[in-house]
This record gives C-alpha cells, structure tokens and sequence, in this order.
C-alpha cells in the first residue's frame, strides 16, 4: 500500500520534471537556432512575449483550473505588474543600482502590487460565482486599464506629484521629470528583460503553481472547487483559500507584467495589451491547454502566439487557418470521443511498452 | 453529562415550521438513530447541528460548550463531522487526498513551506499519508487510494465520506442516510463498519435512515420526528413498537 502512494508521488513528480524539462529544452533550441542564425529577427522579438504568454496562461490556470472561477481580469493585473515595475525602474534609472538588481526589485515590486490588488479585488468579488464572477472581473480589469490612462505622475526634488487630469496640473518645477503621462504612458523603461529572465520567471513561476497544487494548500483550494459545501464541513477555512488562489494568481500576472514593461520602450494601456482582448485569449490559451493542465497552458500559449507569425506568408489565408486550428484543438481536448480515442492510444502504447519490458 | 445536548430547537423557513421544539441528548458513545417519515426535518436537524441553518431558537451544547449558531467550520473544529444524503466527496482529487482534507487542521505546515519544498513538507505529508491510508484500511480502500474518488463505485464512495469525516477527528459522527442506494449485502457491511468505527475510535455517532433493519440492527435508541416534531423518543425496540410511530409511518 505504501508502494502506491509511493507510485503516485513519483508519478506526480515525473510529470512535474516533465513539464520543467521541457521548458529548458525548448531554451536550449532556441539558443541554438539564434546562435546558428536560423531564427528570423521577427521571430527573436517574439520570444520573451512568448514567456510573458506562458507566465500569464499558468497563473490564469491557477484561478480557473484550480480554483475554479472564471476570471477575466487578468490582463488588470498583468497592468499593474507592468506600471509599478516600470515606475521604480524609471525612478531608479539614473542611481548607482546595478540593473540585475534593479530588475529584481521591480520584479518583486510589481509582484507585490499585483499580488496586493489581486487580494483588494478579491475580497469583495469571489462572493460572487460563475458568471458574475467573470463579469465583475471584466470590469475591474478594464477599471484598472483606463485609470492607468489618466493618470500622471512626476518626480522632482520636491518629491512625487500625481494629477488625474494632465501634466501641467503636476505643478513640477522646471528640472522634474514626468514618469507616467496617462495615455502615453511610460517611456524608455530601461530594457532589462530577454529571452533567458523569460524562461527563468517561466520556471519560477511553473515551480510555485506545481509545488502550490501538490501542497496541503493545493489540496484545499482543489476541494474548495470540487465541492465547497463538503469542504467547509471538513472544516476549510473558504475565505481564505480562494483568496490565496486569487492573489498568488494575479501576483504571478504581475511577474508577467514585469517581464513585458521591460521588454519594451515605451508602456501604454492600450485594449490591445491590457485590456479584455488580452484577458481572454489568456483565456483561451488556458482553456484550449486544458483547463487545471499546466503542462497544456503553456503548449497552447506558444502554439496559439506562433501561429499567425509562422503563417504571415499566407496572407488572407493567415486567420483562418487560426481559427481552423482553435476549433481542432478544442476538439482534440474536449470532444467526449476524441478523448476516449486519445486514452485508447496511450493504452496501447503503454501496453505495447510493458510486452517489451517483459521481453527484455 | 451527554455529549451532544439539543434544547427546545426550531427553525422556521419564512411560514413553513421545518423543525420545532426538538430535543435531544446523545450520551458519550451512543449509536443514536434519528428517523422519519420523508419531509419530517431530518436533514434539516444535521444542518441545524453543524451550522449550515442557524436555529431560530434553541441551543445546542456539545460536550458543555454553546455552539448555537456557530459557523461550520468552527463546529468541525468542535468536534461535529457529517456526511451527506447525496454523496459530496472531492470527486477530481484521489482518495487518499479526499481524507488528506480531511485532516487539513491536524497536521499543517505554511504554504511558504509547501511551495519551497522545506523538509517539514516531506516530513509532515509523510505522516499525512501514513495516518491517511489508515484511515482508509479500516474502510478496504487502500487499493484504491490513488484512484479519483469519482470512479470510485457507490458503496465505497459512501464509505470514502465516512473515512473523510473521520479524518477531521470528530468526537460526534453524523451520518445522513449512509445506507441510502445499497444493496441488501452492502448495508450489512456497513453495519458491520458502523460497529466497528464506533469500537475502534471510540466514537459517538448519530445517524439518519430509512433502512429500518439497519436502524433496528446497531441504534441503541432512536428519536422519530414528523412534520418537524419530536413524534416518539427512547430505546429501538420501544420505539418502533409504538402505534404512533406505526401509524406515522404505515397510516391507519
């Protein structure tokens, strides 16, 4: 008896390895290919959006597979992870701080502010189930989108001045510098992102979900979702644990956030990056993956974000062949036959490779 | 003193009086029955108990401690467990961390620990596991411990929330229909698992049901509600001899 669970830790483990194994090996190949100049420039630029994708797919993982809400305001805190790491980055620029640590403080500041507003919307919001759920994060998500837009931020040696209506209101003496100009944003975030902190905050972020799941916490969020009723009469504190789920989620948002503002010069809300748009094609990602399959997220993160690049040669043809692929995946993942055809090949493959063993 | 004590109970359900002026007391140890006919307020007294309804009246001690009107949660950590009338386990999580819920407040370690794989995670889930697969050897479920509860076939799903409740170490077990859907032979093994869950941990359980051999075969004594009145209370045997409980049941 032992053995089985002992089987199963293992099993859980494997799959983990698995999942971390293949990030590094697509790192690796990437690396390669760009050293050997096999990788189009177009191509280059898009592999640290690929990580933000794949940070953002898991951690919406985490609220919908999970904790089973549907949240989608995610792109709100992928905002926020962006605006405030970008701000202390700006701040920072011209001080003696090293930029690796730089980094790393903004890393931990949009983190900590996404993680904070995550709990702040949480709070009032997962009261609520399904689909008022889904919309009241909407509107939170696009509440925080259009306040970024308004809102301006100097710094002179006066201190801080925030006005919500234009950059005259700030009342800055001659020498301040003006941070965040509302619809303009942010402009020439220091560039301290690339490919590898990507994969590395990929990595990170797979090992706190996974090692989160495979935790007592884990468990009690994942019976919170299963079954909420049994749950608190099994004496698990609700409250508590969905907002765990909800804040580690959106904090994880944030890191994603963080890696994007650095990527870029210059940070504007617009619908396009942090707006609905955003939220739910993370959706998609997560739902087309498998919704509570980690492994599946980031698969159909990097598929779903590749694909109208790769095929920008086929012009008209290029968004159809999109949308013929979203529809094969959905049925691949969740049409009831294809899943019973998908378990009948992995038993005989698996058979097959216990003959062998017994052979041997 | 008993264990579990109920006073003058009632709730009211806008003009529908689902339960009134019920009173119990539950001695430490007890197999105590609680049956009726359909819509008499059984469950609806399980809810009162573990706080899922707060009473409209009434008290309810549990071993000399108030618990009126408490939240679930506090009342687990009370010591009240339950099962359900239609099986509620966590039916994507395996077996064995269905009972590995079940004993979330007993062992622990910070989520700190549990992300950073520290060695209390591997020391304190260790222990989880062992006491877990305990748990399900008295219940014959430690074959299927990795399996998803959900495949798990009707009788040991049944047996699976017994095990979960448990789990929570509970000094008042309260079982709501756990014979409901079994089989002549099945309800016989639960008997016997009943008997022995109240010999092994020494528990005190109060139980819902229909199944009169069963009620008549382990309740030491019984309460009959009807219409959310207490109808008849004392010893099986005289319970169920009673005409009034008769006629509740059969009619004239």
């Amino acid at each position: 008896m032992k053995k089985l669970s002992n089987k199963k830790m293992n099993k859980t483990f494997r799959d983990n390895l698995i999942t971390y194994g293949m990030v590094i090996a697509a790192y690796v190949i990437m690396q390669i290919l760009v050293s050997a100049g096999a990788v189009s420039s177009l191509i280059q630029g898009l592999l640290v959006p690929l990580c933000t994708y794949a940070i953002l797919a898991v951690s919406l993982n985490l609220t919908v597979g999970i904790l089973g809400e549907l949240s989608l305001g995610h792109a709100g805190f992928m905002c926020i992870g962006a605006f405030t790491s970008a701000f202390f980055s700006k701040v920072m620029e011209n001080t003696a701080l090293p930029s690796g640590l730089r980094f790393f403080c903004a890393l931990l500041i949009g983190a900590l502010f996404a993680g904070i507003f995550g709990l702040l919307i949480g709070i009032p919001v997962l009261r609520l189930k399904g689909d008022y759920l889904a919309i009241v994060t909407l509107a939170f998500g696009e509440i925080i989108k259009n306040l970024v837009n308004i809102l301006f931020v100097g710094l002179d040696e006066n201190g801080f001045h925030i006005s919500f209506t234009n950059t005259m209101d700030l009342n800055m003496s001659e020498d301040g510098q003006v941070i965040i100009k509302g619809a303009q944003g942010i402009t020439g975030t220091p560039h301290d992102s690339n490919f590898t902190i990507g994969i590395v905050l990929l990595l990170v972020t797979l090992f706190i979900v996974l090692n989160l799941i495979h935790s007592r916490d884990g468990r009690a969020i994942m019976a919170i979702r299963d079954n909420t009723i049994a749950a608190e009469s099994v004496g698990i504190h609700i409250t508590k644990y969905k907002l765990m789920a909800f804040s580690i989620s959106a904090a994880l948002a944030g890191v994603a956030g963080v890696l994007y503002a650095h990527n870029l010069s210059t940070l504007t809300a617009l619908p396009k990056n942090f707006g609905y748009n955003m939220s739910i094609m993370i959706l998609v990602f997560v739902v087309l993956g498998g919704i509570g399959n980690i492994r599946g997220s980031i698969i159909a993160s990097v598929i779903l974000t590749l694909l109208p690049e790769l095929l920008r040669g086929l012009n008209d043809y290029r968004m159809l062949i999109y949308s013929i692929v979203l529809i094969v995946m959905m049925l691949f993942n969740w049409a009831p036959k294809c899943i019973e055809w998908r378990e009948k090949v992995a038993a005989r493959f698996k058979s097959k490779k216990s003959v062998k063993k017994e052979a041997e | 003193m008993a264990l579990l004590e109920a006073k003058k109970l009632g709730i009211s359900f806008g003009g529908l009086r689902a339960v009134d002026d019920f009173n119990i007391s539950i001695e430490k140890g007890a197999l105590y029955g609680l049956i009726g006919p359909n819509g008499a307020g059984k469950t609806t007294v399980f809810n009162l108990l573990t706080g899922v309804y707060k009473p409209t009246e009434g008290i309810i001690t549990l071993d000399g401690k108030d618990i009126t009107g408490k939240k679930t949660i506090d009342i687990n950590q009370a010591g009240i467990a339950r099962t359900f009338q239609n099986i509620r386990l966590f039916k994507d999580l395996s077996v064995i961390d269905n009972v590995k819920v079940g004993l979330h407040n007993h062992m622990g370690y910070s989520i700190i620990t549990g992300i950073l794989r520290l060695p209390k995670y591997y020391k304190v889930e260790k222990k989880m596991t062992e006491e877990a697969m305990e748990l399900l050897k008295v219940f014959g479920l430690e074959a299927e411990a990795d399996t998803l509860a959900d495949n798990l076939p009707y009788g040991k799903q049944r047996k699976l929330e017994i095990a979960r409740a448990l789990a929570t170490k509970p000094k008042l077990l309260l079982l709501d229909e756990p014979a409901a859907g079994m089989n002549p032979n099945e309800t016989q093994e639960l008997m016997d698992t009943i008997r022995f869950v109240r010999e092994h941990f020494d528990m005190t359980i109060l139980l819902i049901e229909h199944d009169m051999k069963l009620v008549s075969g382990i309740c030491e004594e019984l309460t009959v509600l009807n219409f959310g009145r207490v109808l008849c209370q004392g010893k099986t045997s005289d319970v169920l001899n009673n005409p009034e409980v008769i006629k509740a049941y059969l009619g004239e």
